[in-house]
């Protein structure tokens, strides 16, 4: 009867998640195909093009600086090393889209940074200073992948703190350098890790439509919106993002099957942490000045240029008045959602299989908007069949429990991020050696006994770090916020695009600043859930790689 | 022993009385109480016309909720179907405007106010959509650029090569400048002009209409296209004291169309179809072409009135004389996807 109801549970839960992929396809299916020959003549080429080279250079930077700090923090020892380690997981806190234009400021020809040099090299024209300009793929990649590298940071540091001592030093003592045993043990046990870490980058990289539209960077998804916001074509715009979506599953797929068989599994093992190198001199200044370097552009700088024009702001004209509000608001929404991402987290780690854990996989790899545009047909039928239960029932006119609701707003984030609560927990319950589970068994608990009495306790940490991420991505969320919040409801990352929508950058340098504070919180709170920090944010994005859970349990 | 009623009532009461007090909770929950409101939503930034719907309110006591929903306003309200809460849709383009209405998500409005103070090319003349203000595509020039009048045709001349800045051609301000051109010149000739902007741009087509005054300011380019009440709004300070310097760098030169006027496009409402609070959106509609509102979108917002005879602001004023080209509105917002996908094919934005 418990499975009974629990398979129950499960395919509702599925078709919840599955419905604006479902509905989307709808959609699709209504357009007629009489955009493909105009894209593939004039936009594909170009857009996937790219897309393409957007999407590897920002893979090259997640991974070279997410694999090269988490190497350094975990390596060595220099002065202010457990500084660094924490505070290279800041760029999680801002948006892209708050980074681009924070950038496109600091580094215009009247920005600081341009004028300081043209001061410096006596140059009085800004056209006589060829500075590279910002408004390019290159400056679109090396800004998301200054701000996403965490993603990749966080589970290849865990790895390596957890995992490569016995063979890095049996490297070691074999006598090879530095370097080589770096590219040719450290970077391949590390694969999984940064596999998953960068898949989880490029995504957020692919899905981005503000910075990347801000910079003039033409990606699929930018294409997208042209489609769908200027041509009035929805079911085309549709049929691009399915086609997406089709290639991200495959490319996730065929990325899981080849380290399948690579087989980097490891041995299931925990060794003790590796010996850190201490280093002196030079080479300490050296490694501390590679390290902060991430943390100043991805964090310090773009905050820093907030802070800054927040508090001239404020001193001019005190706090916007509706702050206050808009902050309750924010962390009700994400609140509500983290919740229910975590109760949903634990529900389907708990489920055998990984089907569903698959399907709740979905919403992240799609742009938020179109995520939130593909829900609103589904919610709309659950509002006309409510309605007509209700006049049939009580006879009363009801109102809108769907779409326009705070629920609705809920739900998105739940379908967006619930893939972070389940990679978690997921990772939480594989830390759990069976054979407790299997004696909370053997002792008269159900299944339910030994969930809530073994496995909820032992992997607390991990379902609450998942949490916290879901909870930053929550406030920093805007796209589906914009589309589907109540009326007069609003919250920071709204209240920053309206600002931002009618040139008012200082009234809302306030609020993206208390964006960061808010995200920061969270981020914060992950560093102090325990010691070894970085293994539970690092198992809260591992849900796609079960051969990385393995090595790092 | 006796109890008091109101501890014995609920035991009698029937569960009838409780359905009728749920629905009751739920019509309540619904529509909410008291003094009469009216819901507009907006792919307008409300902030804009916070004081125009304040001044509505203090005058009217009507109270105005509004939402914000930049991208996706149709599909929304198109979801929320005959139960939507939405009296007023309000956009910032005529293309959106007009899209609204063909999906049916309108309704006729007969207003004899309305139609006074509305003329004719700028409203449906059954009644569907409104004008409420009207901003003109302008070139921004340096302050000492040799240019003192333009066509938009002229954009294209090479002798602007490199020297040209301009968002994104997929943008719907863009977007309805092409698809007048498209309008007024047809297809191949627009397809050549778009050409030859593009080979004159001296940046990627990006960012906001802001941005090119920035740029103009640091130089970057010598001219752009931009709405007209940016220049308003960063003259005002509002965006703070940078936005101030760019705009102090640049001057407006009133463009037109050979043989034509100047492309604007507005801002309008329609009443949505199934408006719980019809008679207030008409009201509120009214209200915004009085002599009093179209003042205020002139002081607050910089747009041009859409009533004849408003007063201009003065700082309006200052940017020239403005002809209106005589493009019906609607031709334009039919031409939006061929226009659209002009900008595509000559890769305007690559």
């Amino acid at each position: 009867m418990g499975v009974v109801a629990g398979r129950t549970a499960a395919i509702l839960l599925a078709a919840g998640l599955l419905a604006p992929v479902l509905s989307l396809a709808v959609t699709a299916a209504q357009g007629n195909g009489e955009n493909w020959p105009h894209l593939f003549a004039y936009v594909l080429p170009q857009a996937v093009w790219d897309t393409v080279l957007l999407l590897t250079g920002v893979g090259v930077v997640v991974v070279a600086v997410g694999v090269g700090t988490a190497w350094l923090v975990t390596a060595f020892d220099f002065p202010g090393r457990r500084w660094l380690d924490a505070a290279l997981i800041l760029p999680l806190a801002i948006p892209t889209y708050v980074v681009a234009y924070a950038y496109l400021d600091l580094l215009h020809p009247l920005g600081p940074i341009q004028g300081g040099l043209r001061t410096l090299l006596g140059v009085t024209r800004p056209r006589d200073l060829a500075f590279p300009e910002l408004r390019s793929l290159p400056g679109c990649m090396l800004l998301l992948g200054l701000v996403l590298y965490p993603y990749v940071y966080l589970p290849t540091r865990a790895l390596f703190l957890m995992q490569a001592r016995s063979m890095i030093e049996a490297a070691r003592t074999l006598g090879a350098p530095p370097a080589r045993v770096f590219f040719r043990v450290v970077v391949p046990i590390a694969r999984p890790a940064i596999a998953l870490g960068a898949s989880l980058a490029l995504m957020e990289a692919l899905n981005d439509v503000g910075a990347a539209e801000f910079l003039g960077v033409r990606t699929l998804t930018v294409q997208v919106y042209a489609t769908w916001v200027n041509r009035s074509d929805l079911p085309g715009a549709a049929q691009i993002a399915l086609a997406m979506l089709t290639g991200v599953i495959a490319l996730l797929a065929l990325e899981r099957a080849g380290r399948a068989m690579r087989g980097h599994a490891g041995s299931g093992q925990r060794s003790p942490p590796m010996s850190r190198t201490r280093l002196q001199g030079g080479k300490a200044f050296g490694a501390m000045a590679l390290g902060w370097l991430p943390v100043l552009f991805g964090f310090a700088l773009p905050a820093g240029y907030l802070a800054e024009a927040a508090i001239r702001r404020v001193l001019a004209s005190g706090l916007p008045p509706t702050l206050g509000r808009e902050i309750a608001q924010t962390m009700l929404f994400a609140g509500g959602a983290t919740l229910v991402t975590a109760v949903l987290g634990v529900f389907i780690a708990a489920n055998p299989g990984r089907w569903l854990s698959r399907i709740a996989g979905i919403g992240y790899a799609l742009p938020g908007t179109i995520l939130a545009i593909g829900l609103m047909p589904p919610l709309a039928l659950i509002d006309s069949a409510s309605a007509h239960l209700l006049e049939a029932t009580i006879g009363a006119t009801a109102g809108l429990f769907g779409v326009g609701t705070a629920a609705a707003l809920v739900a998105a984030y739940v379908i967006r991020f619930l893939t972070i609560a389940t990679g978690a927990t997921e990772a939480g319950f594989g830390r759990i050696p069976p054979s407790l589970t299997d004696a909370a068994r053997m002792l008269g608990s159900g299944r339910i006994g030994a969930l809530v009495r073994v496995q909820l306790p032992l992997a607390w940490p991990a379902i609450l770090s998942g949490g916290l991420l879901v909870f930053v991505d929550c406030v920093k969320e805007l796209p589906a916020t914009l589309l589907l919040r109540p009326l007069n409801v609003e919250t920071l990352s709204t209240h920053l695009y309206g600002e931002a929508a009618r040139g008012t950058y200082e009234d809302g340098a306030v609020a993206a600043l208390l964006i960061v504070l808010v995200a920061l919180l969270p981020v914060l709170l992950l560093l102090r859930t325990s010691g070894d920090v970085a293994r539970r944010p690092m198992a809260a994005i591992g849900h796609d790689a079960p051969d990385a859970r393995d090595v790092m349990s | 022993m006796t109890r008091p009623d109101c501890v014995t009532r609920p035991r009698r009461r029937s569960p009838l009385d409780l359905r009728a007090a749920l629905a009751i909770c739920l019509s309540l929950a619904a529509t909410g109480v008291g003094a009469a409101e009216l819901n507009l939503y907006t792919t307008r930034e409300p902030g804009l016309i916070r004081p125009l719907l304040d001044a509505y309110t203090a005058k009217s006591g009507t109270k105005v909720n509004t939402v914000f929903v930049e991208k996706g306003l149709a599909e929304r309200v198109a979801a929320e179907g005959s139960r939507s809460q939405a009296d007023i849709l309000m956009t910032v383009d005529i293309g959106n405007l007009i899209e609204i209405v063909d999906k049916g998500l309108s309704q006729p409005v007969r207003s004899t106010i309305l139609e006074a103070a509305v003329p004719a090319q700028l409203r449906d003349l059954d009644g569907h959509w409104y004008a409420l203000s009207m901003r003109a595509r302008v070139l921004y020039a340096a302050k000492d650029a040799p240019v003192e009048t333009a066509t938009y045709e002229s954009l294209a001349d090479p002798n602007w090569k490199g020297k040209i800045c301009i968002r994104s051609g997929q943008h719907p301000y863009n977007t309805a400048l092409v698809a007048a051109f498209l309008t007024r010149h047809g297809p191949e000739k627009t397809e050549t002009w778009l050409k030859g902007l593009k080979a004159n741009l001296a940046r990627k087509a990006a960012g906001g209409d802001r941005d090119v005054a920035r740029d103009i300011a640091a130089d970057l380019c010598d001219i752009g296209v931009g709405n007209s009440y940016y220049v308003g709004l960063m003259k005002s300070g509002r965006g703070g004291p940078e936005q101030q310097k760019w705009a102090d760098a640049i001057k407006v030169v009133m463009p037109a169309f050979e043989g034509g006027g100047t492309h604007v496009n507005i801002s309008g409402a329609v009443v949505a179809k199934s408006a719980p609070n019809r008679d207030e959106a008409v009201k509120l509609l009214e209200y915004l072409v009085s002599d009093e509102a179209q003042v205020v979108y002139a002081k607050t917002d910089y747009e041009y009135p859409v009533k004849a005879g408003a007063t201009i602001d003065p700082l309006l004023a200052s940017l020239g004389k403005l002809t209106i080209d005589t493009t019906p509105l609607v031709e334009i917002a039919r031409n939006r996807k061929a226009a659209s996908l002009l900008a595509d094919k000559v890769g305007f934005d690559n």
